[in-house]
This record gives C-alpha cells, sequence and structure tokens, in this order.
C-alpha cells in the first residue's frame, strides 16, 4: 500500500510530446480513475508508472521511492492489461503463481495465495485450464488474480474491462469495486467510459490532450465541472450548451430566448455558453425557459429522454414521466436554477 | 514551458529505456555485425575475386588480398565471350521461367480446387501434395535418369522443365492455398448468388485477390528453379545444354588449373538475376517464406 | 463412366458451359495439371527407386532381379557405411549450430533498430543465391594455398601455417559443415523472426511486471512460444541438410579419399559416374527409413499443444 506521487510528468515519443505537465497526487489506499477520450494519454501515464514507458522529464514517486528509472520489476505494482496478457501456455494456476515462481517462494506459500485469490474471484474450478479455454470475463478475472497474489503496493487497471460485452461490464465493475473495498490497495484505473469512472472512484481525472482538466471526486465534477470539456464528457446523457450572451442578468440565446441567470463574475455583453444537464430539465408551462419542438421520444422504461429542436441547437431533456409527444409538439424546458452552469465562451472556463 | 531535449534514445519503443545505450551497443549491434559480417563476406570474397587480374590474385605477398590495386574486366570478359556461359544463362531462364509458369498453373487450379471446391478427399489429396514437397530430389533423380533416358530426353532442357514441377508444385500449391483460405468466402458467395459461374469467380474474384500470394509463389519458384543443381547435373551432359550452376562448376576447371577469377565471375553473375529479383521483391519472398512454414 | 452417367455428371444434355460448372467435374479437372504431374513424375519415380535398388540395373542396360544383393553389399562396403556416419554428423552438428545461430540472429533482428528493412533483407541473401555458385565461393575461400581466412589468420599472429581446409578428412567435414551453417542461418533466423513476432509484446511486458529478468522473460515467454515454429522450421532443416547434395559435391566430390561422402553423393557418383544404376538406387532408397524417422519426430512437435488448443484468440 503506497501513495503515488506524479510531478510536473512529462512524455515525448521523439518529438512528438503527448503529455504536458501532469501533477497528480493519489492517496494510500485510493481509488484513482484517470478518463478521458482516445489519445488523451491516459494509458501512457499509466504505463510510465508501471514502468513500462520512459518518464521523460518530471517525477513518479511511488510510497516514498521516486522510481523513474526503476525498472518494473522493482516497482512493486501489479497491472491488469487490457488484452489481459495470461500466458497462453501456463495453466491458470500457473498464471497466477508465475511471479511467485520467479522469486523462488516456497511452494505452500504459492498455493496459499493462490487459492485465496481463486476464491475470491471464483476461479477455483479452472485451476488446471489454460487461457484459450475460458470466456472474457474468466479470463479477466485471471489477470486480477494474478495480480492480487503479488499483494503489490499499487494495482494498475489499463481499461479492463473494453473487450467484454455491456452486461458483463457492469457486473465485473461490481466486482472491481467490491475488490477494491476488501484489499484497500491503492488503485489506478484507466478508462474512457465515464459511468465507469463515476460510479468506481473515489476520485476522478479528466485528462484531455495531454493535460489534466479536472481532478475531484465524481460529484465534485458533476456539480462543479472546471470547464466545457469536463461538463460535457461526464454525465450521461451530456449536458446541453447554449451560446449566448448575457444582458441584464439573463442569457440571451441565438434564438432570441432569455434565460434567468444568477452570476457574479461575468461582465454586461459577455458572450458565454450556458450549460444544463438533461436530468435538471422540466417541462414547463409556457411562459419563461427554453422552447421548441420535439423530434425524438426515447423511453427507456425508468425514464424518457425527450430530444427537442430549439432555435438555439438541439437540446436533451430527461424527465421521470412517461409522455407521448407527437414529434413537432411544441414544448418549453425549464432548467432548475440552481443547475445552471455559465462558462466563457472563448476559454470554456465555469464562470 | 520550456522545451525539454530528448535523447535519441528515447525515441525506442517501451522498456527499451532500460538498457543503456552501451548495452544495447554490445549485446545487439555489435554481434549483428558480426553476423552481417560473417553473412556477406564470400560476396565480397566473389566480387573481388573477378575483378582482380590474375598475377595480383595469386600474389599475396605483394597486394592486400581484401583490395583490389588494378580492377580489371579481364575475367568477365573471359567468362562472357569465352565460354557458353551466355547459352547457359539462356539455357536457366527459360528453364526457370517455363517450369514456373507451368507449377503455378497446376498450382492456382489444385488449390483452388482444394480450398474452395472442397471435393471428396481434397483434404487427403493436399495432404499427399504436401508430403511430396518432403521427398527430395537426391532420392528420386535416378529413377528419374532412366525415365529420361526412355523418354528420349536426355540432354535436352525439356528434361528439367518436366521435373522441375516435382518441387515446384508442392510448395507452390501449399503457398496459394493459405492465400485462398484468407479470402473471405463471403465473397465467392456472394458472386455465386448473383450468377457467376465458379470458372468466372475464379478469373474475376479469386485470382485477382491472390495476386500477392502469386507473386509470392511464382518468386519463390523461380528462385528455386536457378538453386537446383543435382536434376541439371545427371540429364544433362553436352556443354550447351547446361545450366548455370553446371556449367560453372564443371567447365571452368581445365585439368588442373582452376580459372577462380572466371569462376568467381560465374558465380557473381550467376547469383545476379535471383539477386536482383529478390531485391525488388523482397516482402513478398518473407511473406511466402515464413507463411509456408506457419501453415 | 456409366457411374458418372447414372450420376447425372455427363448425361447428354449438358453443354459445356454447364459441365464446368459442376463441381465434381471442375475439381476432377482442376486437380488433374498437378496430380498428373506428380503422380507421372514423383510418385512413380519414388516406386521405381525402390525397386531399382532391387536390381542390378546398369546405364544402358535393365536390370534383372537380384533381391537384396545391394543392400548386403552396401552394409558391408566401408564407404557406404562410412557415408552413413557423414550424413548423420552432417545433419546433426550443422543442425544444432544452425538453430542456435538462427535463433541468436532472429532475437538480435527482433529489437527495433534504424535501417531494420534493410538489414533483415541482406541477411537473407546467403539463402537466396543458388547454393552452387555459393559453394564455389567457399571453394576457392577455403582453397590450401591462397585461403584469404588463412591469411587473414597469418597476419594476426594466431597461426603460423595455411590451413589444409580441405584435404584432411576432419577438417574437410567441419568446412562443409561451417558451409552449410552459413548458407542455413538465415532460413533459420527468418522464420523464427516471424515467430518472434507473433508474441505479444503485452506478455512481456506482464512477465516484467510479474519481476521476470530478461533471461527469464527468454526462458518463460519466448521459448515456449516460439516451439510450434520451431519444429515445423527443424523437420524442414533435417529433412533438406540430410539429403544435402549441392554443398559437398561443389566442394569436394566427397574426398579427400570418400572421407565426405554423404549417402547422397555417393549415390550419385555410383549411379552416374559409375553406371551402377542398381546400387546407386539402393544408397538413395537407404536415406527413406532416416527421412521418415525425422518427420515422424518432428511431427510431436508439430502437435497443436493443448493449450493452443479450444476458445477464440485474445
Amino acid at each position: 500500500m503506497a501513495a503515488v506521487v506524479i510531478r510536473d510528468v512529462e512524455k515525448a515519443f521523439g518529438s512528438l510530446r503527448v503529455i504536458h505537465g501532469i501533477n497528480v497526487d493519489i492517496a494510500d489506499g485510493e481509488f484513482v480513475v484517470l478518463v478521458g477520450p482516445s489519445g488523451c494519454g491516459k494509458s501512457t501515464l499509466l504505463r510510465m508508472i508501471a514502468g513500462l514507458e520512459q518518464i521523460t522529464g518530471g517525477s513518479i514517486s511511488i510510497g516514498s521511492r521516486v522510481v523513474n528509472n526503476l525498472p518494473p520489476k522493482d516497482r512493486d505494482v501489479a497491472m491488469v492489461f487490457q488484452n489481459y496478457a495470461l500466458y497462453p501456455h501456463m495453466t491458470v494456476y500457473d498464471n497466477m503463481a508465475f511471479s511467485l515462481k520467479l522469486r523462488h517462494a516456497d511452494a505452500k506459500l504459492i498455493d496459499e495465495r493462490v487459492a485465496k485469490a481463486a476464491a475470491i474471484l471464483n476461479l477455483k474450478d479452472y485451476l488446471k485450464r489454460y487461457p484459450r479455454q475460458l470466456s472474457g470475463g474468466q479470463r479477466q478475472r485471471v489477470a486480477m488474480g494474478r495480480a492480487i497474489v503479488r499483494d503489490p503496493q499499487v494495482f494498475l487497471f489499463d481499461e479492463p474491462l473494453s473487450n467484454l460485452d455491456a452486461k458483463l461490464r457492469v457486473q465485473m465493475r461490481t466486482e472491481i469495486k467490491a475488490l477494491h473495498q476488501r484489499l484497500k490497495t491503492t488503485t489506478v484505473y484507466v478508462t474512457h467510459d465515464q459511468i465507469e469512472a463515476m460510479t468506481m472512484a473515489d476520485r476522478i481525472v479528466v485528462m484531455h490532450d495531454g493535460i489534466v482538466e479536472q481532478i475531484g471526486t465524481p460529484l465534485e465534477l458533476y456539480d462543479h465541472p472546471a470547464n466545457t470539456f469536463v461538463a460535457g464528457f461526464i454525465g450521461s446523457p451530456a449536458m446541453n450548451f447554449l451560446s449566448g450572451t448575457l444582458r441584464n442578468g439573463a442569457v440571451e440565446t441565438a434564438g432570441g430566448q432569455a434565460i434567468r441567470v444568477h452570476t457574479s463574475k461575468t461582465q454586461e455583453g459577455q458572450p458565454v455558453i450556458l450549460g444544463v444537464r438533461p436530468e435538471h430539465l422540466s417541462l414547463g408551462n409556457g411562459g419563461a425557459g427554453i422552447a421548441g419542438r420535439v423530434t425524438v421520444l426515447e423511453p427507456t422504461g425508468a425514464e424518457t429522454q425527450i430530444f427537442v429542436d430549439t432555435p438555439a441547437g438541439p437540446v436533451t431533456a430527461v424527465v421521470s414521466e412517461r409522455h407521448s409527444f407527437v414529434p413537432g409538439t411544441p414544448i418549453t424546458l425549464q432548467p432548475r436554477p440552481d443547475c445552471i452552469h455559465l462558462f466563457d465562451a472563448q476559454s470554456g472556463r465555469h464562470l | 514551458m520550456t522545451d525539454i531535449a530528448v535523447k535519441p534514445a528515447a525515441a525506442a519503443e517501451g522498456m527499451d529505456y532500460l538498457a543503456t545505450r552501451t548495452h544495447k551497443l554490445v549485446t545487439v549491434y555489435l554481434p549483428l555485425a558480426l553476423f552481417v559480417f560473417v553473412l556477406l563476406f564470400p560476396f565480397y570474397w566473389m566480387a573481388v575475386t573477378t575483378f582482380k587480374p590474375n598475377d595480383e590474385l595469386y600474389n599475396f605477398r605483394e597486394h592486400n588480398p581484401f583490395w583490389i590495386a588494378s580492377p580489371t574486366v579481364a575475367n568477365i570478359d573471359k567468362l562472357l565471350f569465352h565460354t557458353e556461359y551466355p547459352q547457359w544463362l539462356f539455357n536457366t531462364m527459360t528453364i526457370a521461367v517455363v517450369a514456373t509458369c507451368l507449377s503455378i498453373f497446376a498450382s492456382v487450379l489444385a488449390a483452388y480446387a482444394i480450398t474452395r471446391l472442397r471435393f471428396k478427399g481434397a483434404q487427403t489429396i493436399g495432404l499427399m501434395i504436401f508430403l511430396a514437397y518432403l521427398v527430395p530430389p537426391s532420392i528420386l533423380f535416378i529413377p528419374l535418369a532412366t525415365m529420361i533416358y526412355a523418354l528420349d530426353l536426355y540432354d535436352s532442357i525439356w528434361a528439367l522443365i518436366l521435373t522441375y514441377p516435382t518441387f515446384l508444385i508442392p510448395f507452390c500449391t501449399w503457398l496459394l492455398m493459405g492465400y485462398f483460405k484468407s479470402i473471405p468466402y463471403e465473397l465467392e458467395e456472394c458472386a455465386l448468388i448473383d450468377g457467376a459461374t465458379r470458372l468466372q469467380i475464379l478469373w474475376k474474384i479469386t485470382l485477382p485477390l491472390a495476386v500477392p500470394g502469386l507473386i509470392s509463389a511464382g518468386i519463390f519458384a523461380f528462385t528455386l528453379s536457378w538453386n537446383e543443381f543435382i536434376y541439371a547435373l545427371a540429364f544433362i551432359s553436352s556443354e550447351e545444354e547446361k545450366t548455370v550452376p553446371v556449367g560453372v562448376l564443371t567447365q571452368l576447371v581445365e585439368g588442373d588449373v582452376y580459372h577462380w577469377g572466371a569462376l568467381m565471375a560465374g558465380a557473381l553473375f550467376g547469383s545476379l538475376p535471383v539477386a536482383i529479383l529478390y531485391s525488388f521483391f523482397v516482402e513478398h519472398y518473407v511473406s511466402s517464406l515464413t507463411g509456408a512454414v506457419k501453415e | 463412366m456409366s457411374q458418372a452417367i447414372a450420376t447425372g455428371v455427363l448425361s447428354p444434355r449438358r453443354s459445356l458451359a454447364e459441365l464446368l460448372d459442376d463441381r465434381r467435374v471442375l475439381s476432377f479437372l482442376f486437380m488433374l495439371p498437378a496430380v498428373g504431374l506428380l503422380v507421372v513424375f514423383l510418385a512413380y519415380p519414388l516406386g521405381l527407386g525402390v525397386w531399382l535398388g532391387f536390381t542390378d540395373a546398369r546405364i544402358g542396360r535393365p536390370g534383372i532381379f537380384t533381391g537384396l544383393d545391394n543392400y548386403i553389399s552396401l552394409f558391408q562396403d566401408d564407404v557406404f557405411l562410412l557415408s552413413v556416419f557423414n550424413t548423420i554428423l552432417y545433419t546433426v552438428v550443422a543442425t544444432v549450430i544452425k538453430f542456435g545461430l538462427g535463433l541468436w540472429l532472429a532475437l538480435l533482428l527482433n529489437h527495433s533498430m534504424p535501417f531494420k528493412a534493410f538489414i533483415r533483407a541482406i541477411v537473407l541473401l546467403p539463402y537466396i543465391v543458388p547454393t552452387v555458385l555459393s559453394a564455389i565461393a567457399f571453394w576457392w575461400i577455403y582453397d590450401a594455398q591462397f585461403s584469404i581466412v588463412s591469411w587473414a589468420l597469418v597476419k594476426l599472429g594466431l597461426i603460423d601455417h595455411y590451413i589444409d581446409f580441405l584435404g584432411e578428412p576432419n577438417m574437410a567435414r567441419g568446412s562443409l559443415i561451417a558451409a552449410n551453417i552459413w548458407r542455413g542461418i538465415p532460413f533459420v533466423a527468418i522464420c523464427l523472426l516471424a515467430g518472434l513476432q507473433t508474441i505479444s509484446p503485452s506478455l512481456y511486458e506482464a512477465a516484467a511486471l510479474d519481476g521476470a529478468t530478461p533471461w527469464q522473460r527468454f526462458r518463460h515467454v519466448t521459448v515456449p512460444m516460439l516451439m510450434p515454429i520451431l519444429s515445423v522450421v527443424l523437420t524442414f532443416s533435417v529433412l533438406f541438410t540430410f539429403t544435402d547434395f549441392q554443398l559437398v559435391y561443389a566442394i569436394t566430390r566427397g574426398g579427400p579419399v570418400n572421407s565426405t561422402h554423404l549417402m547422397a553423393t555417393l549415390a550419385f557418383q555410383r549411379a552416374i559416374a559409375g553406371g551402377r544404376l542398381g546400387e546407386g538406387a539402393a544408397i538413395a532408397t537407404a536415406m527413406i527409413p532416416f527421412l521418415v524417422f525425422a518427420t515422424v519426430f518432428s511431427y510431436y512437435g508439430l502437435q497443436r499443444r493443448k493449450w493452443q488448443q479450444g476458445g477464440h484468440d485474445d
């Protein structure tokens, strides 16, 4: 168990810089998720923690040691790969026992540890099988078992659920979270799926184009996004963005609608982007709000997604009641006043 | 943020950074250089000997044998104009081209039949063809010699044109089977539904897609034909009908006198056609080699 | 014929175009060139060769059946027994060294380096070039008086007189084995390199994280995963080395004093040069048991291992 400190880390492949100065402090025992779109550098950062890529600049410390020049085997970290990376020519038992066998551990100890990991992960019946004889979910569990047997200071997960089907993914998410609660090992988890991030993380690091956009707990990111990128990335369906100008205490959108806002950090006439989440929009009875026409209705059983076309652009609303609007019906949506976000139109930063 | 100077070694992949530059130099580059040197030296030596005048060739005291003091084309001249070498070149080329074409023709049909037409017993015949490749010429040359005599093909390049396919066809069929298998069957099914005949499918769909495989097989067959020796040695005796390998080995030695200059010139020039072809199609060659082995 | 008519294949109402679209007709036609050629020029001669070994045929006159006479006299023939010994020695030594060095070269080529494709291309050159021509080059390199190797070694002060590469039996065998290794390394290296490249890098990364040193990674990841392709390459290599003719014929013709004869070169000498076809055929046929043994032995290596079966790839 150890804290991981990432300080001013940079990464360049030749002359191509992919990571520009990242600072993250991961506390001992914390479950931190690195999330972002493809190519944002999250996997690269993870691999640098593991020692699989060189750290071009800055430093990474695990525990109290700076690990920049330590080979992977000396860093006391374990990694679960996206494609599992199980040794095809070894049984499940041997896969999990491999690291201990390399250290010439006592056979009894190996047996104990593997049995314990197998019990936690429900692999007891599969110990004699080969990876090719296992399903995707089982292979993923073996990969995790291999990491557990190591009993490392840090667990690293590199998009482990991407190759699984949707249902299995949901199931494994819960299992991984339960595992963390049980073992309490510091975990760094990389994914591009924001739902995974929201459900599993103690804290989330949102990355984009090699920089950190925001670090915070899931609810912090949800309630107080630092900029339009984070606001649009976290939460599904995504936040609605309407551009407009601030006038007289209201945002005037392109369609001529005015939405009242409370703000202190703005100037008159400032171009802004108004953000409001679909779940914070309710159906109004005419009057103030965002007006438009219904285009598509998507009932999911628990709620209804309403796609509305407005002069300021398309807007999505999610309501818990069932409706059956005919496409083309005029409709007004009212945002919850305390859930309206204002972003500077130029920089995207939250105002 | 100032740009951080990146060492060239950092451009290497993943865990490479753990090995220091000197470590990599000693464990990788040095042995590799040694390998390359040993593997290429005979060619260098061939070339040097070709262009050296005879007196320099045998005189090590005055001249460093690694260099040429006064290059000459006399050996080449002797080879091209005072021996039957051009004729041998022509013979070998003809044999190689015709045998290759014959073999590719037969192999394409056989490979297609086995993988696509999937007739009864296809797998067994496919296996037998593969096993045929394992029967080496050094076992077959004696009975084949008697047959060649009997068919009155002795001392004719046709003896070789007809016998070379025995080792070209198995290999090419096997290779092409692999290529055909990699073409999605759905494409042909689609064409069948669209109303094409099987011959049309072969000609218009399968073959165009298998062109890389055809090239690989053709190049490999060509190279194998050039490399053949025992049949050429056994079935042909008159000087004008010989192939390059046989001619260079047998005709450039007069009694006890080895004309090393001409011999090396013959070896060098004999290697050129295949080497030139190879240099244009390296990837095809490598893929046919490894593809056959991986099957 | 009647069966063909009975199954409707050759019914008179079918046009040529229809016939050519029938799977069975087409299959037969397509297989005809290949199978025909192979039956006439491979299967038949194979049987003929075995038969000839039981006769006393000579060039110019067909033989009569003499049973095992040829084989009996061969087993009392020192030169023949020596050729068997030579062939086995040649094959075993050359193969072992070829694979050791070939694997090493493949591992070297597996690193990332500048001009990798070019280096890989030139490394294959010894294998591309006709064997006899490179053998002639070796013949010259091994010359007793003018060997460049001797010259260099003398210049470096390592020896004091020129080496007689081809004049002394053991030296000659060693020289031939060396030439064979030279030619064979590229083939082994390129094939094994292809095998190395199929090993997913994440396996090495996982092993590194598990605590494996480079040597342990080689032992526990590279070698097991390379085994399948290694068996295949080994089978071919053993086969073609055992039946090698060109190299020995070109450099020593089996000399000095028959001490470097392989079974193939001896067969050639007895049959073509000596005119005794029956005897030569017997020698050639004697190679077959060894080849069958080698193939079957490697077949067990070719067997898909348990861990390769089942399921889908990652």
